[in-house]
């Protein structure tokens, strides 16, 4: 329990950084420190599996290509701001967790509590087994869906075609 | 033991702080960095899920999240240097070439 | 329970200080072992009463010490924060990556087991494969903080080229957890114990031979070493990333490096060269094919599988400074045309390969 509000703390106070940071370069280390707090969340939630793959992709992988586009293109100044977009946005936010939060806080109710979890429950194995029995045809299909932006951003990466 | 709201209050407080930074940044990747963290707090309330009702299938529709936001942070980031390259710039604000 | 706390600390203590330990000594064997192939002498300061031997020990604790005392340089443009972050980036993966590598099989110490790994994670290699993926932010970080165009470029190549090695990597790897059927890295070690046709141990290297060829070639870009030096190529761009890195933290930089080293060499021993088995030792000592037994005390059996698994790790080290010191520096396009054209074909092509053997192997109607 101290262990989730430590990691649910740092990640709120991370993730409001990279929002309300100027530099682009701490907004994206920022956000790498919040996948890894939520990757770590998820091995508190028994997926290992995934919570590795999230360091891997997510931190190892994507927010390393954010940060090389970002060296490349070298924005350098701050970008400015405007009150009004800053209002209404934070209003957007606040009237979203009206919604959620009282709704979401009381729906423990609405499902049975913690399932037991089983000694194999978020392993490789038990991964692999859902997800080459009953989820075959999304896999092919985000293979497809991951050749065809692998194609995409070569075309439109290339200088004069 | 957590309870699996706290993990969803908290999954929603990310996404809302998401979509702020979508809607007052004015720096196109902070602003795809905010769809990430997004996509984000989404996946923990399907990892959250997934625990609850022992059911393996929140983890799969994560792996698929996480294909999907690699895919798009690639076809995303190279529509962004293309643009860059045109027009020196990052603000959305100034892309309205379309807009009459 | 303050027992099994006290194992695992002595553990994670045992380690660290051997990774640590050893990446200090590799700083020495480095200049020595260039000098060696470059026929000349090669920090002969560093002796004890005029016997150059001693100078290991002697480098050992010179070398922290003249680090620590240099001034600290932060570049007056350069971004504060950043550049304190970034040496400790680059080290922090490089030292916990060892975790998950077994340096023994079992110790029975009064009647309780300690299984002889720091950490036993059923992700084991992928979590190896995060930590490496999570050390390149030390190079970008540190480029972007310098504030200087070298390490900036120094910093480019250095994501790049570590993002395409670490895919085929992890896909040379591939073919040795298919046929050991597990991410484990203690399970993959004990596999390789059993021996195929009576004689030959199963070593990874046996079954796998062009998974060890591609694995090695992609570890050595990963430790950003010669010939895949791009980041810091001294006579292109100075010193790469590092450029404006000065005592206590270019020592981290440093020791990050040689910790990468070892824990490649380590990674490589495990999957490649059976990990701590020595040929026909098991639990109870020796078992000869055609020849005999010879029964061994627990004890010494597990010290002889630590011993064999530092020699392994050293030679690998070794391996590694003697390709530094040989090979000439690759250019730019080459390391980018080697990695997407020639390590990712082939690894894919491996695990083809070794899919269809695995199907044929497991329907053949007489097995071995």
């Amino acid at each position: 329990m101290i262990l989730f509000l430590i990691l649910a703390g740092l990640s709120i106070v991370f993730s409001l950084l990279v929002v309300f940071q100027r530099n682009v370069i701490y907004s994206a280390m920022a956000l790498v420190a919040t996948l890894f707090l939520i990757a770590v969340l998820f091995l508190t939630l028994e997926a290992a599996m995934v919570g590795i793959l999230q360091i891997l992709v997510y931190a190892g992988a994507i927010m390393v290509l954010f940060l090389f586009v970002i060296m490349l293109l070298n924005p350098g100044l701050l970008e400015g701001r405007s009150i009004a977009w800053w209002i209404l946005g934070s209003l957007a936010a606040v009237l979203l967790l009206f919604v959620l939060v009282p709704f979401l806080s009381d729906s423990g109710r609405l499902l049975p509590g913690q399932a037991p979890a089983g000694g194999s429950f978020g392993s490789p194995e038990s991964l692999a087994q859902s997800l080459f029995t009953d989820f075959v045809l999304p896999f092919e299909i985000a293979s497809v869906l991951l050749l065809v932006a692998i194609v995409g951003a070569v075309v439109l990466a290339k200088r004069e075609v | 033991m957590v309870p699996l709201n706290y993990y969803l209050v908290l999954s929603a407080i990310i996404f809302a702080i998401g979509v702020t930074g979508v809607i007052i940044r004015r720096n196109i990747i902070v602003i795809l960095m905010s769809i990430e963290l997004m996509l984000n707090a989404v996946n923990l309330t399907f990892i959250a899920f997934s625990r609850s009702l022992g059911s393996m299938d929140g983890q799969v529709i994560v792996f698929f999240v996480m294909t999907v936001a690699a895919a798009e942070a690639v076809v995303g980031l190279a529509i962004i240097i293309s643009v860059f390259r045109h027009r020196q710039t990052l603000d959305p604000r100034e892309m309205q070439l379309l807009k009459w | 329970m303050i027992v099994d706390i006290g194992i695992i600390a002595a553990k994670a203590l045992m380690v660290l200080s051997m990774v640590l330990n050893l990446a200090g000594v590799l700083g020495w064997i480095e200049r020595k072992a260039s000098a060696l192939i470059q026929d000349r002498i090669g920090a002969n300061r560093a002796s004890i009463f005029g016997f150059a031997g001693l100078g290991l020990v002697n480098t050992l604790i010179a070398d922290p010490i003249k680090f620590l005392t240099k001034e600290d340089f932060i570049p007056p443009k350069g971004d504060r924060l950043l550049h304190t972050l970034a040496p400790c980036l680059a080290l922090f993966p490089a030292l916990v990556a060892f975790a998950v590598i077994p340096f023994g099989d079992i110790l029975v110490l009064a009647d309780r087991t300690i299984n002889l790994q720091v950490a036993n994670l059923n992700v084991g290699i992928l979590y190896i494969f995060s930590m490496a993926s999570l050390s390149v932010y030390g190079i970008v970080i540190g480029a972007w903080a310098s504030n200087n165009k070298f390490s900036l470029l120094g910093g480019v190549r250095g994501s790049a080229q570590m993002i395409s090695y670490e895919i085929a990597m992890g896909l040379s790897v591939m073919g040795i957890l298919m046929i050991y059927g597990t991410l484990e890295l203690q399970e993959i070690a004990r596999a390789q114990g059993n021996l195929l046709w009576g004689w030959l141990p199963a070593w990874g290297i046996f079954l796998q031979p062009a998974a060890f060829l591609l694995f090695f070639t992609a570890a050595v870009a990963e430790t950003k070493r010669i010939p895949f030096d791009l980041p810091e190529a001294e006579s292109e761009i100075v010193a790469g990333y590092h450029v404006e890195y000065s005592g206590g933290k270019f020592l981290m930089f440093f020791a990050g490096e040689f910790a990468e080293i070892v824990t490649a060499a380590g990674l490589i021993t495990t999957l490649f060269f059976g990990g701590w088995q020595v040929p026909f030792l098991m639990r109870d000592g020796f078992h000869f094919p055609w020849v005999g037994t010879l029964f061994l005390p627990q004890l010494v059996v597990a010290l002889l599988q630590v011993g064999a698994f530092t020699l392994k790790v050293l030679f690998f080290c070794w391996l590694q400074i003697l390709l530094r010191w040989s090979l000439p520096r690759f250019r730019y396009d080459q390391v980018m045309r080697l990695g997407w054209k020639m390590l990712l074909p082939l690894a894919l092509l491996n695990v083809m390969v070794t899919a269809v053997l695995i199907v044929a192997w497991q329907s053949a109607p007489l097995k071995p």
